[in-house]
């Protein structure tokens, strides 16, 4: 069974992440001390025997390329198949943007058409999971299927931020709504869809003919009756990380939770990323380290507590962090106190400074900010 | 393939005796250190930092780990269409095939592999120091002083120089004598096992050597012709952090020097980084209940109890209650439930039971092996398994999957032996 994948990286995420995303895409998110968002997509991706992938991006595409600089550490460093990352691009014919998500398979039809695959997974690059497709394509192939839609049965959270749909006793979508104001079923859309390679060609060939240019809207919404379309259960942790501030907050904080720790870090197959090739997480002996998920190279003097720190971080001496997020590079320097905090990328923190939010609403520093 | 000017032939093959049961499964340059490193590792990146793309590897005792750690070289981004790393293993040739039999018949036996390539200079080093050294500068002075052979030099204390190759040397640096392990050292010296030597003259000096002395050797024979045929040799000084870590102490002290605040070497270096292989990198858990202090702790791990003055390796899992002080876990081990351990090196996968306690009592030296095992460092072999509440005092080797039947009463005194693996101590 060979399939193709597909992870849609280019949606930015309309400001749901404030200053996060400001330089970088959803899918380029630092995640849980040493990943980025895209990780758990294309390591699935991979992990399921997928070697031929499709990256589409186009919001803020610089941090995922740097990030997908090389492909080797997905095993995807192949002749036959591998990465291929599509941007927009200007031709004779055509200036536009991409469009749409089916737009950005349109504008790469080459891509499709130029594989032999018969199977396509559609995975979105914003989310944090892990999954074995086979299963799902599986599933699809007895079905019958057009389509098949994983989904998951979501409880205690906003419904109306996913697509929810409806199945009968067999598996049968019979209805689909994206983002509706009355939610009728508690399973949402993880944005992964399975469909045959021939199929998928007609359906973008057919609705961007149309000017539709939309999987969810104009596809999966538009013929939800027509095609057989199958919803798939996904019962593993999910979380979708570009909804919100506190989703993003909250999917760091399962890191410190055993079981989705164990999930990510210690269960084979394992989910990688670029290796940076830092030394060892220095503690030093005014270390008070308490709950924390520490990434390498990072040097701590001070005290820390439930709190995810990322790679190359300095904690200075006497400085006090509870409840945040400190990404990449960031050097915090003595008597700080920072709490229900996320703090970016290469920011600096002076001696003494205080930033502390609030546990419904972190503050926010923003990538390269010197206070 | 394209013509080079400089390869490096890393000699890897050695054993390392004196490290003891670190060594028992695997050669000396595999041996972890620093938590995630290998010692090659530091001798690798130097090549590529350098800018040599082409290494050769020589292997010989048990090359199996080396082989995996290597691979085609991909965290050392020798993963190269011209070039690259390659494996050199001994091999049968004509009728019967042999060993190497010493560091200079080690290259030439392949000297088809160098011939390929045919550089104008080839580097040749040990796979066995800590150090982090610019090998193009020393190929400059090499150029610049039209040398044969280079051969890089660190000041020791004079008092030691008697365990050393040592270089007597004119004002300039030119090489006039070499003497291996002199009885009265003449000069500080001492030579650190790298060379640089221009390649048709050395080619020349191997195959002469090889009809003469069947272990030739670079101290011991080529180096010492050379001389004797009057060709130019330099002595290339170099005075920042080298570390041998060929036995047990200093191999526990150099990791632990890595601990300081503030260590001589460093390893935060973003133009002269580290690079090493391992298969993920998750990032590392200290829980609620922890305490960590003055410790290195790689990726993956998880501490639910204490850390102390120690290194861990990756993947290491120190659970509730238990202490670990001065000590050293390679990846993958796990310390049980409210054991203490001090002054202990854990090789590779070990598992200490719940309640152990390993290097409390007095410092007697290992009764089979008092060379080896004398500075109170309690040391396993990989895979060792330790039950549940055992007491081990200082000095002692472990090796294979031992239960408490093995241990008299309960314990194994300073100095004592447990080996289900009996091999190597």
């Amino acid at each position: 069974m060979r399939t193709l994948g597909i992870i849609l990286a280019g949606g930015s995420s309309e400001r749901r992440l404030k200053e996060l995303t400001d330089y970088r895409a959803a899918a380029a998110m630092p995640i849980g001390g040493s990943y980025r968002t895209i990780d758990f997509a294309m390591s699935n991706m991979s992990n399921s025997g997928i070697n031929k992938v499709a990256v589409i991006t186009q919001y803020n595409s610089r941090s995922l390329h740097d990030h997908l600089t090389s492909s080797k550490w997905w095993d995807f460093g192949r002749k036959k198949g591998g990465l291929f990352v599509f941007n927009p691009f200007l031709s004779r014919d055509n200036s536009y943007w991409f469009r749409g998500t089916a737009d950005a398979i349109y504008q790469n039809m080459p891509f499709m058409l130029r594989s032999n695959e018969d199977y396509v997974v559609i995975a979105s690059g914003d989310a944090v999971y892990k999954m074995d497709y086979n299963d799902a394509i599986q599933y699809h192939i007895d079905k019958g299927a057009d389509i098949t839609i994983i989904y998951k049965k979501m409880n205690d959270c906003d419904l109306t931020k996913f697509g929810i749909m409806e199945m009968n006793e067999d598996g049968r979508v019979v209805e689909f709504e994206e983002k509706p104001l009355e939610p009728f079923t508690n399973c949402a859309s993880l944005g992964i869809y399975i469909i045959s390679r021939k199929l998928l060609i007609d359906l973008i060939n057919e609705i961007v003919s149309e000017g539709r240019y939309d999987i969810v809207k104009d596809i999966l919404e538009r013929y939800r009756r027509k095609l057989k379309i199958y919803g798939y259960e996904f019962e593993g942790y999910w979380s979708c990380i570009n909804s919100g501030v506190m989703d993003y907050y909250n999917t760091n904080m399962d890191f410190l939770k055993k079981d989705i720790r164990d999930l990510f870090t210690k269960d084979y197959p394992y989910i990688e990323t670029k290796p940076k090739d830092e030394p060892p997480a220095k503690y030093n002996y005014e270390a008070e380290v308490s709950n924390a998920i520490v990434g390498s190279g990072t040097i701590i003097n001070g005290k820390i507590e439930d709190s995810i720190i990322f790679r190359r971080v300095y904690i200075g001496e006497e400085t006090k962090i509870k409840a945040s997020i400190i990404m990449e590079d960031s050097y915090i320097g003595k008597n700080c106190v920072v709490e229900y905090a996320i703090i970016d990328k290469d920011v600096y923190l002076s001696d003494g400074k205080k930033v502390i939010g609030r546990p419904e609403e972190p503050i926010i520093l923003r990538k390269g900010f010197r206070l | 393939m394209r013509k080079k000017e400089i390869i490096a032939m890393l000699l890897a093959g050695g054993q390392g005796s004196r490290l003891g049961v670190l060594t028992s499964n695997l050669a000396k340059p595999a041996v972890s250190f620093c938590g995630k490193y290998r010692i090659i590792d530091f001798a690798l990146s130097n090549c590529v930092n350098s800018g040599i793309d082409t290494v050769g590897i020589v292997t010989q005792y048990q090359p199996l780990r080396l082989n995996q750690h290597i691979g085609i070289g991909i965290p050392w981004d020798l993963d190269r269409k011209s070039g690259g790393v390659t494996i050199l293993s001994p091999h049968v040739r004509g009728e019967s095939g042999d060993w190497f039999n010493g560091t200079a018949d080690a290259i030439f036996r392949n000297l088809d592999y160098i011939d390929n390539i045919n550089p104008e200079y080839v580097l040749i080093l040990s796979a066995d120091h800590i150090y982090k050294m610019d090998y193009s500068r020393m190929l400059e002075y090499h150029k610049v002083n039209k040398s044969t052979a280079t051969i890089a030099v660190i000041e020791v204390p004079i008092e030691d120089a008697s365990r050393f190759g040592i270089m007597n040397t004119e004002d300039d640096d030119k090489i006039y004598d070499f003497e291996e392990k002199p009885e009265h050292p003449k000069s500080n010296l001492a030579s650190m096992g790298i060379y640089i030597f221009t390649w048709s003259k050395l080619r020349e000096a191997i195959i002469k050597d090889s009809e003469i002395h069947p272990d030739s050797d670079f101290g011991k024979h080529i180096i010492p012709a050379m001389l004797e045929a009057g060709e130019n040799m330099y002595a290339y000084r170099f005075n920042e952090f080298w570390r041998d870590v060929g036995t047990i102490e200093s191999y526990w002290q150099t990791n632990m020097e890595l601990i300081k605040p503030l260590p001589d070497f460093n390893l935060y270096d973003d133009f002269w980084k580290i690079y090493t292989n391992f298969d993920h990198q998750p990032p590392q858990f200290t829980a609620k209940e922890a305490k960590v202090k003055g410790s290195l702790i790689s990726e993956g791990c998880e501490v639910y109890g204490e850390v102390v003055n120690s290194i861990l390796g990756p993947n290491v899992l120190i659970e509730k209650g238990a202490v670990v002080k001065d000590s050293i876990v390679m990846s993958g081990g796990i310390v049980g439930e409210n054991a203490y351990i001090e002054r202990c090196i854990l090789s590779e996968l070990c598992v200490v039971g719940k309640n152990v306690s390993i290097g409390k009592g007095e410092n007697v030296p290992n009764a089979l092996k008092p060379d080896i095992y004398d500075t109170g460092i309690t040391v396993t072999a990989e895979n060792t398994i330790i039950p549940d509440n055992v007491c081990i005092g200082k000095n002692c080797v472990i090796s294979g999957e031992t239960t408490y039947a093995d241990y008299k009463n309960g314990s194994l005194e300073s100095g004592g032996t447990i080996s289900k693996e009996a091999d190597i101590l």
